[in-house]
């Protein structure tokens, strides 16, 4: 077995018994990258030279056993949306390509105080704007099971990179699937945490009310333990949340007795993929023989999810984008008669067209006149959605539905139409709504390789019992590992576009 | 899914206008020239023809389907712009990350004695 083949826990587990040391593990993850790259392009930015010095620090540390955790010396990829101290932070942007952050976000410092080791920063839709990474400045990432296929979005860097063995794991966020869609579509484990579990200090905003950064890795096992890293009350967030002390990893154990699945039955309709309506159906089984109770049950108020995100998101964004303005940081345009035509022209020339529309569509939401049709009437939609949820919960401790409609899209087919592109996120947006944590693992490939992913949704601070139904579902079925992350496979999968 | 079906766009001719008059009718309809003019000065964005052109068929696009929240209920709905009762965090005012003026100055575009320049607005 290749060292990039090991899931994090494992790697942890090796390095603190000797057997490999940091520095090994992120020899063998820059091995990975520089072979994957050129196919793959998970990455905006790799920072080699200074993984491997903080490997060196981190092995001493451990050596000497001021560094214990189980995850110490494990190298990680972090979403480029994260502000990292002295390593360039794009959000996928034009507007940000040569901002160097000179402070870390918390969740990243929680990385280092565990001893995990930063090798880069990954492609995104930019500033999160998209469900393909398409969006990106700096081009698509392919998708590691088919090259030719998107890997979703928009945290599509970070899960191609796991799936590929480019990292063991990553960070993402996610803001209406953005972690959850794109882990489906490359069959790695993806987990939104309930809204202020991990401080998003040092994120940059998107939709600040929806927005939660999630741990995304190999398996259910490295999820959890990755949240107890980066799950922490934070005094620079506002919004973080001081929860009861609980031990993420501890939760999961082979048994579902007790816990109570529904299945919303109006999710499984007409537009969803027919594979993926049967992997619903067989995962719902899998938990019944375990122990579980599996109902089906009408989940209300479905139909309107979509419109209430995007109008939340979208008004959210043009507040906090505003602060693009070419004065502090960002792109400048050169050139301009006044201050003002600096502002117009720098936002202008700096935000892609994803960006623009939905800053355009944010404005137009929130303008006199259209406040109370658009903006206040999804946030009611929103207390609805909420309240549905509330009744969900009363009777189910999980939800059981898909990630996404359809397995991943070919590159350059999403982008045409945007409301279809929206549409596609029905099953991941009503999570961020209502706050929930949400879980997607993948369960089996369709008849054209590609894996479908199974999602779990929780009520609010039920991470626990989403992980223990995602570790069963995990425990009883085999998922194979990425083709492409295999050195032998490379040459023949070289479909896709060549950077 | 295929909600576009079931919502099908719906274009009405009346030309759309900022004002509370025309919100009170509260449908999508047509963008016109003036509202996607009005709503570039809100969003700080120099928009070319061609995007203007794009944003309004997109907008127009999005606010029919967007309209079919109409439908619901929200009489009485307290509207929720966050997921948990939050307050005001309080904190004392002590400076703790004070002296990073270099650092953060070396993000700017254009910087001048330690301050951040921009063009001449008198």
């Amino acid at each position: 077995m290749e060292i990039t083949d090991l899931t994090a826990a494992s790697l942890g587990k090796k390095i603190k018994a000797g057997a490999l040391t940091a520095e090994d593990a992120v020899r063998a993850a820059c091995e990975q990258i520089r072979r994957l790259e050129p196919v793959l392009h998970s990455f905006i930015t790799i920072d080699e030279a200074g993984a491997l010095s903080q490997a060196k620090a981190v092995q001493e540390k451990i050596e000497s056993g001021e560094l214990t955790g189980p995850l110490a010396g494990v190298p990680i990829a972090v979403k480029d949306n994260l502000c990292t101290e002295g390593l360039r932070t794009t959000c996928g942007s034009n507007m940000l390509e040569h901002f160097t952050p000179c402070y870390s976000a918390t969740a990243v410092n929680r990385l280092r105080e565990a001893g995990m080791i930063l090798l880069g920063k990954t492609n995104m839709d930019e500033f999160a704007m998209g469900s393909t990474t398409e969006t990106s400045y700096f081009g698509a990432t392919n998708n590691p099971w088919d090259l030719a296929c998107a890997p979703g979005g928009s945290s599509g860097g970070s899960c191609a990179a796991v799936a590929a063995g480019e990292c063991f794991c990553a960070l993402g966020s996610d803001t209406g699937g953005s972690i959850r869609q794109p882990s489906a579509f490359c069959g790695v484990t993806g987990l939104k945490p309930t809204y202020g579990t991990v401080s998003r200090y040092g994120l940059i905003a998107y939709a600040s009310s929806l927005d939660q950064i999630g741990p995304i890795a190999k398996d259910v096992t490295d999820c959890a333990m990755l949240l107890d890293v980066i799950a922490s009350w934070d005094a620079k967030d506002s919004t973080s949340m001081l929860r009861e002390p609980c031990d993420f990893a501890g939760a999961l154990g082979e048994e579902a007795a007790h816990l109570r699945i529904g299945i919303p039955v109006n999710y499984l309709k007409e537009g969803l993929d027919p594979e993926i309506e049967r992997a619903i159906q067989e995962a719902g089984e899998a938990l019944a023989k375990r122990g579980a109770v599996v109902e089906e049950f009408q989940m209300g108020l479905a139909d309107y999810a979509v419109s209430a995100y995007y109008i939340i998101a979208s008004a959210e964004a043009s507040s906090n984008l505003a602060r693009f303005d070419g004065v502090k940081y960002g792109h400048r345009a050169e050139e301009v008669l006044n201050l003002h035509e600096m502002y117009k022209k720098s936002r202008s020339q700096g935000f892609g067209p994803e960006v623009k529309r939905r800053i355009l569509l944010g404005s137009f939401v929130l303008s006199s006149g259209y406040y109370d049709a658009y903006y206040l009437k999804a946030l009611q939609a929103r207390a609805l959605i909420k309240r549905e949820f509330d009744r969900a919960f009363a009777s189910y401790d999980v939800i059981l539905s898909p990630a996404a409609p359809t397995p991943a899209p070919r590159l350059g087919e999403s982008l045409q139409d945007p409301m279809q592109m929206y549409l596609n996120d029905v099953y991941t947006v009503s999570a961020n709504l209502a706050g929930l944590p949400g879980i997607t693992l993948p369960w089996k490939l369709n008849r054209k390789g590609l894996p479908i992913g199974v999602q779990l949704l929780g009520d609010c601070f039920q991470e626990q019992k989403i992980l223990r139904a995602a570790y069963v579902l995990e425990q009883s079925r085999v998922f194979p590992a990425c083709p492409l992350a295999k050195s032998d496979r490379i040459k023949e999968s070289g479909e896709g576009t060549v950077r | 899914m295929n909600h576009q079906k079931a919502h099908p766009i719906r274009i009405n001719q009346t030309s759309l206008r900022p004002s509370e008059e025309v919100a009170r009718e509260t449908y999508a309809g047509r963008i016109s020239d003036e509202t996607i003019e009005y709503i570039g000065i809100l969003a700080q964005l120099e928009l070319s023809s061609e995007e203007k052109e794009q944003a309004k068929s997109d907008m127009e696009q999005m606010l029919s389907y967007f309209d079919q929240m109409k439908e619901l209920d929200t009489e009485g709905i307290e509207p929720m712009s966050h997921i948990f009762p939050v307050e005001n965090v309080f904190r004392q005012d002590v400076v703790a990350d004070g002296s990073a003026r270099e650092e953060i100055l070396t993000n700017a575009p254009r910087e001048k004695n330690g301050c951040f320049q921009v063009p001449k607005t008198l």
